[in-house]
């Protein structure tokens, strides 16, 4: 699904060096974890799987589904099946969330050469999806994000995730800011899309993430390069040790 | 001392003293109205068309601007007419009265003033109410407009429009929309009086149609707002004429009344929207909003001044500017507080979107207060697009024209939502999509 080779990047504006070597292969079916301190490069990477063009990538490679993704704009990826959870979803003021979430799961089907969805099954499906999750219809209907808490903003990303239904899953710290039911609710919605067909990663800080959704493998990143792969007791062993260990062998 | 040397004419200024010279004879009006037109005249012969050294006019050059003057428009046919009308869709298939002016002349029978009737309306002739003897006050200026230029070449000129009065009590149910019709044959001068009496409410569209050649359209909507009546005026500009295009309106809002208007410009090469509004009684209110967009070299500009003449009323200004390429955006509101007008609320924003580097707004808000028991703020913004909106919506698979178009629907909706009028809320942002698609 997913090969990442050698991949070095740069913040485009300053050329500061982020990301310094990163291999990473994630076949289809499979839940990765990344943990890894505070600016070690995690959200960058996401931001390089979607796209974003502050980053310039000077090495490496990434393949998703055997096509070179960086070749790709934004929107074209997502059609393709990338999304990502972002770590701070973002507030637009004066689109309102149902008329967002129509508009790009139509974008993506017209991209994909299928019909638009009518508005009635759209909003059958945007209904069961978002009840799944505590998203409330007074959500739906205010401009996206504005003045959702730190928990709403998660869930509606999630939300999106379920309804965009992509093949690559890349999860930016979504169990920040939630509450421990949030969490499960979110984790359940999560697993639900657990597939054959799909595969994720989920950036985290926390083993507690972990106990919900649980990784196949797990990867340590530091200082712009994976340092440890292991499994999920990798993230027990750094919950109770911490970084040092590793962080000092980078 | 207050003579100043005669200037050296434009030839914009030598085609419209010409102009008036040939038309003076069949222009409407008593012997006070051809007072009135003469002064105008002179006035335009002796300071020329408002310029950049003109404060009102610092940042929309009219005299630079205007290349030539071309003939009044002359009478429309009905066919003609009707085919215009036919094409245009303003406002899709939006429920509404049609008032028709084509070529600056009242046309009853495109007109819906039978029905109005039905309603408490009662439509008539401008051009024809010009001629009593009485009928200076159809042409009164607002006090605070000065000697404001596009006024007086209204004055001159005005061929025609329509005069409105609902009555007492009458809540009319439909949107009147007066169109005005232009057949490609010249410049259209026009001026309409809209009186809404005690406890009536109104809902104006002012629309345009069809072309006007290389002449300018210059119209003035009078607004008189009695107590306990309610007016909501949308004014929608769209197209791509090059020739000027002149607007005022002038709302005298009485007590507890309620005056909201709606300023849409979306393409036109040089655009003037001005507006003088007064409170002449206590606990009122005036929403005023604008909504523009221009790009190439073009103008729209947004003037008003709101006058606080009596205490206990409220103000709201919100307006919305899209600048792409070299366009200019021009807002500049003022807020007068007199000293007696006591506990005023008045609240004026102005924020800009820029699409490219070279794009200028100049944003000038201004409060001129002089009570102190009043509450008055004013703002304004000007930015880029917020690329991290863009690569959000593009990360959910939105190519990157949509996103664009997406975000700039949003920005602008936030006045025509405030603005509140639903009926045509639709109809306005199909024309912010218009105006998106035009590009190139
Ligand atoms: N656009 C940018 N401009 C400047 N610096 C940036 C930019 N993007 C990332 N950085 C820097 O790159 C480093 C990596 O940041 P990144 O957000 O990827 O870290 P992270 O691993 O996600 O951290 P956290 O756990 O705190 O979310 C940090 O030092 C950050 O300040
Ligand atoms: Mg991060």
């Amino acid at each position: 699904m997913l090969e990442i080779k050698n991949l070095h990047a740069r913040i485009a504006e300053d050329e500061t060096e982020i990301l310094r070597g990163i291999d990473l292969t994630v076949k289809a079916g499979e839940v990765h974890a990344i943990m890894g301190p505070n600016g070690s490069g995690k959200s960058t990477l996401s931001y390089i799987l979607a796209g974003k063009d502050d980053y310039e990538v000077t090495e490496g490679e990434i393949l998703f589904n055997g096509e070179n993704m960086l070749d790709m704009e934004p929107d074209e990826r997502a059609a393709a099946g990338m999304f990502l959870a972002f770590q701070y979803p973002i507030e637009i003021p004066g689109v309102a969330t149902m008329e967002f979430l129509k508009t790009a799961l139509n974008a993506q089907r017209k991209a994909r050469g299928e019909e638009a969805l009518s508005i009635p099954d759209f909003m059958k499906m945007v209904k069961s999806k978002a009840a799944d999750l505590n998203v409330t219809m007074d959500m739906l209907k205010r401009p996206l994000n504005v003045g959702f808490s730190g928990g709403e903003k998660k869930r509606s990303e999630i939300l999106q995730m379920a309804l965009l239904e992509p093949k690559l899953c890349v999860l930016d710290e979504t169990d920040s800011g939630l509450d421990i039911d949030a969490l499960r609710i979110v984790s359940e919605g999560v697993n639900k899309l657990r597939s054959p067909e799909r595969a994720m990663v989920v950036i985290t800080h926390y083993q507690r993430l972990l106990d919900h959704i649980v990784p196949d493998v797990v990867h340590v990143l530091s200082k712009g390069k994976i340092v440890k792969t292991g499994d999920k007791d990798l993230a027990l062993e750094l919950e109770k040790n911490g970084y040092a260990d590793f962080v000092n062998a980078a | 001392m207050n003579a100043s040397l005669p200037i050296k004419h434009t030839q914009a200024e030598t085609d419209l003293i010409d102009r008036f010279d040939a038309a003076k004879a069949h222009l409407p009006g008593s012997q006070v109205i051809v007072g009135l037109r003469d002064s105008a005249v002179s006035q335009i012969r002796d300071k020329g068309l408002p310029h950049r050294r003109v404060e009102e006019y610092k940042y929309t050059d009219l005299r630079a601007y205007m290349k030539s003057g071309a003939p009044l428009a002359g009478p429309a046919t009905l066919d003609e007419v009707r085919a215009i009308l036919d094409a245009q869709d303003s406002y899709g298939d939006l429920d509404r009265y049609r008032i028709v002016i084509a070529n600056g002349r009242f046309m009853a029978d495109v007109s819906d003033a039978p029905a109005l009737a039905g309603e408490g309306v009662t439509v008539t002739d401008f051009s024809e109410a010009l001629s009593a003897e009485t009928a200076a006050d159809l042409l009164a200026q607002p006090t605070t407009a000065g000697l404001d230029g596009v006024l007086a070449l209204n004055t001159a000129f005005v061929q025609g429009g329509v005069l409105l009065v609902v009555k007492e009590g009458a809540a009319v149910s439909k949107p009147v929309e007066v169109v005005h019709v232009g057949t490609g044959s010249g410049a259209l001068v026009t001026r309409s009086k809209i009186t809404v009496s005690k406890g009536a409410s109104l809902r104006v569209l002012e629309t345009f149609a069809g072309d006007t050649g290389n002449g300018e359209i210059n119209a003035v909507f009078d607004y008189h707002v009695a107590d306990g009546a309610k007016v909501a005026a949308t004014r929608l500009i769209a197209g791509d004429a090059d020739p000027a295009r002149l607007f005022t309106t002038i709302a005298t809002i009485g007590a507890e009344a309620e005056f909201k208007s709606l300023g849409f410009i979306a393409g036109p090469s040089f655009v003037r929207n001005q507006q003088f509004v007064n409170f002449t009684g206590e606990h009122s209110e005036a929403k005023i909003y604008g909504v523009s967009m221009a790009r190439g070299e073009g103008v729209a500009d947004q003037t008003l001044i709101v006058d606080h003449a009596v205490p206990h009323c409220n103000s709201r200004e919100f307006f919305k500017t899209v600048l792409d390429d070299r366009a200019r955006g021009v807002y500049q509101g003022r807020i007068n507080v007199a000293p007696h007008a006591q506990k005023t609320d008045g609240e004026m924003m102005t924020q800009a979107l820029l699409l490219s580097e070279e794009a200028e707004m100049a944003n000038k808000p201004e409060l001129e207060i002089f009570a102190d028991d009043v509450i008055c703020a004013h703002g304004a913004t000007s930015g880029q697009m917020d690329e991290d909106l863009l690569f959000y919506l593009r990360a959910r698979g939105i190519p990157e024209d949509e996103a664009r178009t997406l975000l700039v629907l949003a920005f602008l909706s936030e006045a025509i939502e405030e603005y509140g009028e639903d009926d045509v809320t639709e109809g306005l942002e199909a024309r912010v999509r218009d105006w998106l698609a035009a590009k190139n």
